[in-house]
């Protein structure tokens, strides 16, 4: 059967997978590696910044007798993570309106994602913001640099991600909505999203959890 | 290809074969140096004699494969070559050739695992109770050494004893740089924030040294980081370390009387030391004996007061990029010819 | 538009905006080939300088910090800019007419690939006007640092690398899409060209391989830019860590610039030697289990940091091991080889010298995989060898092979044979002239990077030799050039398949129609067209349906130079940043809702 489209559509294909649905699962595997790296990087300096005592220090450490105050916040942080989770749950919704035409919930849905995405936003530019009134900045020492550099790229991937499901929601308020397509442009926008969320997961026990 | 541009092409070679044979005879000639000072298949320490094992291993399995793979292809390229008559066999593979070709490899790579292994064991042992021990410090662009246990300081020329160990720790002020003198030892790098470490016995002193050259790329005269390997018996050894721990010498005329004294008023002294003198900068090399080295500029200019006399006026002249700034009044420096005169005298009189 | 196949939506045009808005693989080839091949030769210039300052010992042609730079953009030039664009011309060109498809997944993505590729090009180009990168292509750290190079070069690195990145990231990422998804009927895995394989396992090493060195590169930014210490022992960092990032990212690459060379020898073997590829699946496996353990080999890069005893045994089994799928592949083309009734053109030619070269830099490439052995050889005219050996020798040649092999098919032409042959005798002499006599420099204690050397090391007369081989290439790549011009005044009068070649590019027109297929091939073996051939089946007959092709769009161009624009503000003014993202918004927005049907 020859395929009538450049550019086959979802049924047409080898492996069964839609081709942009595929190129997102590929994508995703390359930001395993980004962040991965990143996240080495972390690791690699975690324990040379207190072997060095230039703090500001994320946990609370002795060192020479003195006890040094870690900066992290760990209860605010459980927060803005709880809302990152909720948000997860809420695109779940939205894949689900999408997918079975019903897109009252799907609008709703991907409107409580984007207001918990804020959120989170909203919680790191207030840690960032306090961190750097207590002292800590990129240059500080490397935890500095390690924090701000690791969990500055996943906010951005939230932020690309909440920009991302804003235009949905916009595009899905015109006339015909998001077209025929639509189970398949919400879910592969909430892939990405499930993706940003779960390498919150990684980080916040790596970053505050262990000390 | 019809037979008559074959015949044609026969015939240009036949011409042309007294003249090749020339010229591969006169290139021969030509590349038949006898004097390789940093010839790495030379064995005078005895980190290349530990190394050597493998070394000659994989030049033997390479020799072999190297002629086996170029001997079956040239052969097949003339036997199957399309020709009247001639009809390709058609066939996808053969199960047992695979097996056989995986196999050879996996040979070969075992036979130099081997001494490898064994190799890297040997140059693990722990240091000898005896062993001299160096701290080796790269700096852009010269090599400074310095004798834990003498306190003997020095720049670009290291001297060693036969027959003992010398033990350096490797280390960097600046970027990375790699300590090697490829007829005693391979090389490990300095890199700054680390300390490596490589040992090696070499194995007899002879008069003319071994060459040594930084082997990471290190910035615009990374090609003028040179230095050299003195290696002397036990009993020269002692004498020059002796000599090595004097302080500086004293100025012996007239001239060398005012070119210390310029040396010591002038900007020369926040950046080198003069052993038992006022001289005590840290950014440049020692010059407690510095007229004692037969080279300057880290191996790129044989000592002489006018080399000298040429460095110190503006030694990026000689050295691109030299950290060392220019003297000469004429390049922006403060002293004028007659004073550099002196001072080089003052400095070849650091015996 | 009526066709023989039915209707089709046309857009093919010529004129300078067809080009700019193309969406068509064939046309996107093109510019990545001709884009490249000029890269190529502005390389080979470096390379000619690099050489006659070195054909003497204390030459004084070119002054110590230029001829830092040159090197330093020789090999970004050739590695990033002219051999892997190359490989991505042949990928686009050949990739949707080897599967049987009628473009790739996402026209419009590949599009933005090539252009976001432009755009890097032309930034890190453009650094000679400024000032251009010297610490050498891997870039070591604190070398790099804004303390010891305190100028702009290292920042148009950074940059020129980030984008290029992102340009070779999503043209990975559309590649493997189209080959797992886009596949005629009948075009099973096992069935898929060797060559499309090697697309397939590049694009999985590029879209695993690129994130650590953008990592790395973002953390050379901030650390000359914004204040951070990731690489400054002085503050705690460390300078290994860059050497791990970039090698990580740094082996696999090598692999990403010789697969493709393997991928086309593999299809030329066979058409000139009249016989099916010898061992396909174990060439296929072969190349898997190569990319596989690329993976595992990087610190063999860094035998000489002070590594431990255990790692460094490590990371030379792993780089040992990698020696043996390399083995199986020489082996099964020599298997092709045998038995057959091989035609001796420029294209073949060009083949079974690769399989000399590459060997040779296979097997220097398992003598230094020897840790000991290589503190001898690392950082010497040995490695340059080596990599000269598998890159020019192997992946090079292997291009040229391809170009003489498929440009029939590219422009409807056939290359003449005379030049072709003459431009091969002359590669082949003028490689093994230049780069055989580095093995033994190398072995006699020539490091690299060095723009002088003393007259009494004994390395003058190798130099110059090769100096001389150097300038035989420069020949032999001009040959190329006139051969090239004079092909194209030619009318394009080659067959649909002038080699009667077994894969399905050849089954469509030369050069083929835009939608490449009247009809979608039916694939019934492992070389489609010998077997429709020997069983006698007819192609199949159009059916009248119609075609859809994507329409042109300036979109991708919009976007990429949105891209370029923003990101050249960290090295010039933020205001660059903000332009270029207004650009690219406005890019991605009409991107989104432009209509594809
Ligand atoms: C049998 C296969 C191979 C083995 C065992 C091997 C091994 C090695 C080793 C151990 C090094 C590091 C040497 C050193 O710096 O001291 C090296 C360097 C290098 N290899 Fe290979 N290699 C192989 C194939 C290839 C291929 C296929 C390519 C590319 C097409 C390649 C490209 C390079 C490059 C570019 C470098 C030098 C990078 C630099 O220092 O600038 N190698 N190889
Ligand atoms: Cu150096
Ligand atoms: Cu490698």
């Amino acid at each position: 059967m020859a395929q009538a489209v450049a550019h086959a559509p979802a049924h047409g294909t080898n492996t069964g997978i839609e081709n942009r649905k595929l190129l997102m699962w590929l994508f995703l595997g390359s930001e395993c590696l980004f962040f991965g790296s990143l996240i080495a990087t972390y690791m690699v300096f975690k324990f040379d910044v207190i072997a060095r005592g230039v703090g500001p220090f994320p946990h609370d450490v002795m060192i020479n007798g003195v006890l040094h105050h870690g900066i992290l916040d760990i209860p605010t942080t459980s927060a803005s993570t709880f809302v990152l989770l909720m948000s997860s749950l809420t695109m779940v919704f939205a894949v689900y309106g999408a997918q079975h035409a019903r897109p009252t919930l799907m609008k709703l849905s991907l409107l409580a994602t984007i207001v918990l995405g804020l959120v989170f936003l909203g919680f790191q530019v207030y840690e960032f913001v306090t961190f750097v009134h207590e002292g800590l900045t990129l240059s500080t020492n490397l935890f500095g640099a390690t924090f701000f550099l690791l969990t500055g790229f996943h906010g951005t991937h939230v932020g690309v991600g909440v920009l991302y499901l804003i235009s949905m929601l916009a595009a899905s308020m015109r006339r015909n909505g998001l077209g025929a397509d639509a189970g398949a442009h919400v879910e592969i926008a909430g892939l990405y999203w499930h993706f940003v969320d779960i390498v919150w997961i990684v980080i916040f026990p790596l970053l505050y959890l262990m000390p | 290809m019809d037979d008559t541009r074959w015949a044609r092409a026969r015939a240009q070679t036949q011409r042309f074969l007294p003249v090749m044979a020339l010229a591969v005879v006169a290139v021969l000639a030509a590349a038949c140096e006898t004097n390789l000072p940093q010839s790495t298949t030379v064995i005078e320490g005895s980190h290349n004699a530990t190394l050597w094992v493998p070394y000659r291993m994989v030049f033997i399995l390479a020799a072999i494969v190297f002629v086996a793979v170029m001997a079956l292809t040239v052969i097949f390229s003339i036997t199957y070559r399309e020709r009247p008559g001639r009809t390709a066999r058609q066939f996808h593979g053969n199960t047992r050739l695979e097996i056989v070709w995986t196999l050879i490899p996996i040979i070969i790579v075992t036979l130099i695992s081997v001494p490898t292994v064994n190799a890297i064991v040997a140059e693990a042992q722990p240091i000898a109770a005896n062993a001299l021990r160096v701290d080796a410090i790269g700096h852009q662009w010269w090599f400074e050494f310095v004798y834990l246990d003498e306190k003997v300081t020095t720049a670009n020329e290291l001297h060693i004893p036969e027959g003992r160990e010398v033990a350096f720790n490797l280390k960097s002020v600046d970027v990375i740089h790699s300590f090697w003198v490829p007829q005693l030892a391979g090389k490990t790098d300095m890199v700054p924030g680390h300390v490596n470490d490589i040992k090696f016995t070499a194995l007899r002193a002879r008069p003319e040294p071994y060459l040594g050259q930084c082997a990471e790329f290190c910035g615009t005269s990374h090609a003028n980081m040179r230095f050299r390997v003195f290696v002397h018996t036990e009993a020269d050894f002692a004498a020059w370390l002796k000599s090595a721990a004097a302080n500086g010498a004293n100025p012996a005329s007239a001239l060398e009387k005012q070119g210390q004294e310029i040396f010591m008023r002038s900007a020369c002294i926040g950046c080198h030391t003069v052993q038992g003198s006022a001289a005590a900068g840290k950014v440049g090399p020692d010059l407690t004996h510095v007229g004692s080295r037969t080279t300057i500029g880290s191996g790129i200019l044989v000592n002489t007061p006018e080399t000298l006399e040429k460095w110190i006026a503006n030694s990026a002249d000689v050295k691109p990029g030299s950290k060392m700034p220019p003297m000469a009044k004429s390049d922006g420096g403060a002293l004028s010819k007659e004073e550099i005169t002196a001072v080089a005298a003052y400095l070849s009189g650091l015996k | 538009m009526a066709t023989a196949a039915g209707t089709l939506a046309h857009h093919a045009e010529s004129g300078v905006w067809s080009w700019l808005t193309t969406v068509d693989h064939k046309r996107i080839g093109v510019l990545y080939g001709i884009t490249a091949f000029s890269f190529f030769i502005w390389g080979g210039v470096q390379a000619l300088l690099i050489r006659t300052q070195l054909a003497v010992p204390n030459g004084e042609v070119i002054p110590a910090t230029l001829y830092n730079q040159l090197f330093t953009m020789h090999a970004l030039t050739m590695i990033f800019l002219a051999v892997m664009p190359l490989g991505a011309s042949f990928s686009n060109f050949l990739t949707p007419l080897m599967i049987g498809a009628r473009d790739v997944a996402f026209p419009r993505l590949n599009a933005l690939s090539f252009w976001v590729f432009a755009g890097g090009a032309v930034i890190l180009t453009s650094s000679f006007f400024f000032e251009a990168p010297g610490a050498g292509w891997f870039n070591y750290v604190p070398l790099a640092g804004r303390t010891y190079s305190p100028g702009q070069g290292i920042d148009f690195y950074v940059i020129g690398l980030t984008v290029l990145g992102l340009s070779s990231l999503m043209a990975a990422l559309n590649f493997a899409v189209t080959i797992m998804n886009m596949r005629a009927p009948g075009m099973t895995m096992m069935r898929l060209p060797v060559f499309i394989w090697m697309v397939l396992i590049i694009s999985f090493l590029l879209i695993l391989a690129l994130p650590p060195l953008t990592v790395a590169l973002i953390e050379l930014l901030f650390d000359r830019n914004y204040g951070t210490n990731f690489f400054n022992p002085a503050e705690g960092g460390d300078p290994i860590l860059w050497q791990h990032l970039f090698w990580i990212f740094g082996h696999p690459e090598v692999y990403v610039l010789i697969l493709p060379a393997m991928g086309i020898v593999s299809e030329v073997l066979p058409v000139f030697s009249r016989k099916p590829l010898f061992g396909y699946s174990a060439i296929v496996f072969a190349g898997m289990a190569i990319a596989f353990l690329g993976w595992a080999v990087w610190s063999h890069h860094m035998f000489t940091t002070g590594m431990g005893a255990v790692p460094r045994t490590i990371f030379a089994a792993n780089t040992m091991l990698i020696a043996v799928p390399t083995g199986v592949k020489i082996f099964n083309w020599l298997g092709t080889m045998y038995g057959g009734s091989l035609r001796f053109n420029t294209a073949m030619s060009f083949s079974v010298a690769f399989i000399a070269l590459f060997t040779i830099g296979g097997i220097s490439g398992v003598m230094h995989a020897s840790p000991p052995v290589d503190t001898q050889q690392q950082d010497t005219y040995f490695i340059i060898a080596h990599l000269h050996y598998v890159l020019v020798g192997g992946a090079v040649t292997g291009i040229f092979s391809g170009i003489f092999y498929w440009f029939p098919k590219m422009t409807g032409r056939l290359l003449d044979e005379r030049l072709g042959m003459t431009q091969f005798w002359l590669w082949f002499i003028g490689v093994n002239m230049t780069f055989f006599p580095m093995h033994y420099l190398g072995l006699v204690g020539m490091p690299r990077r060095i723009y002088t050397y003393d007259n009494d090391l004994g390395w003058g007369f190798w130099n110059m030799f090769e100096t001389v081989g150097a300038f035989v290439i420069a020949a032999s790549v001009l040959l190329f050039v006139i051969n090239f011009f004079r092909t194209m005044q030619q009318e394009p009068t080659a067959s649909d398949n002038p080699w009667d070649a077994p894969t399905l590019e050849w089954a469509t027109s030369s050069p083929p129609p835009e939608h490449d297929f009247d009809v979608i091939p039916v694939v019934r073996a492992r070389d489609p067209l010998w077997y429709n051939r020997d069983h006698n089946i007819q192609a199949e007959q159009p059916t009248g349906e119609h075609i859809h092709l994507p329409p042109p769009s300036y979109y991708p161009l919009l976007l990429a130079v949105g891209v370029s624009v923003l990101a050249v503000g960290p090295i010039s003014h933020i205001a660059f940043t903000a332009l270029g993202a207004v650009i690219a918004v406005y890019g991605i927005w009409g991107w989104a809702l432009e209509p594809t049907e």
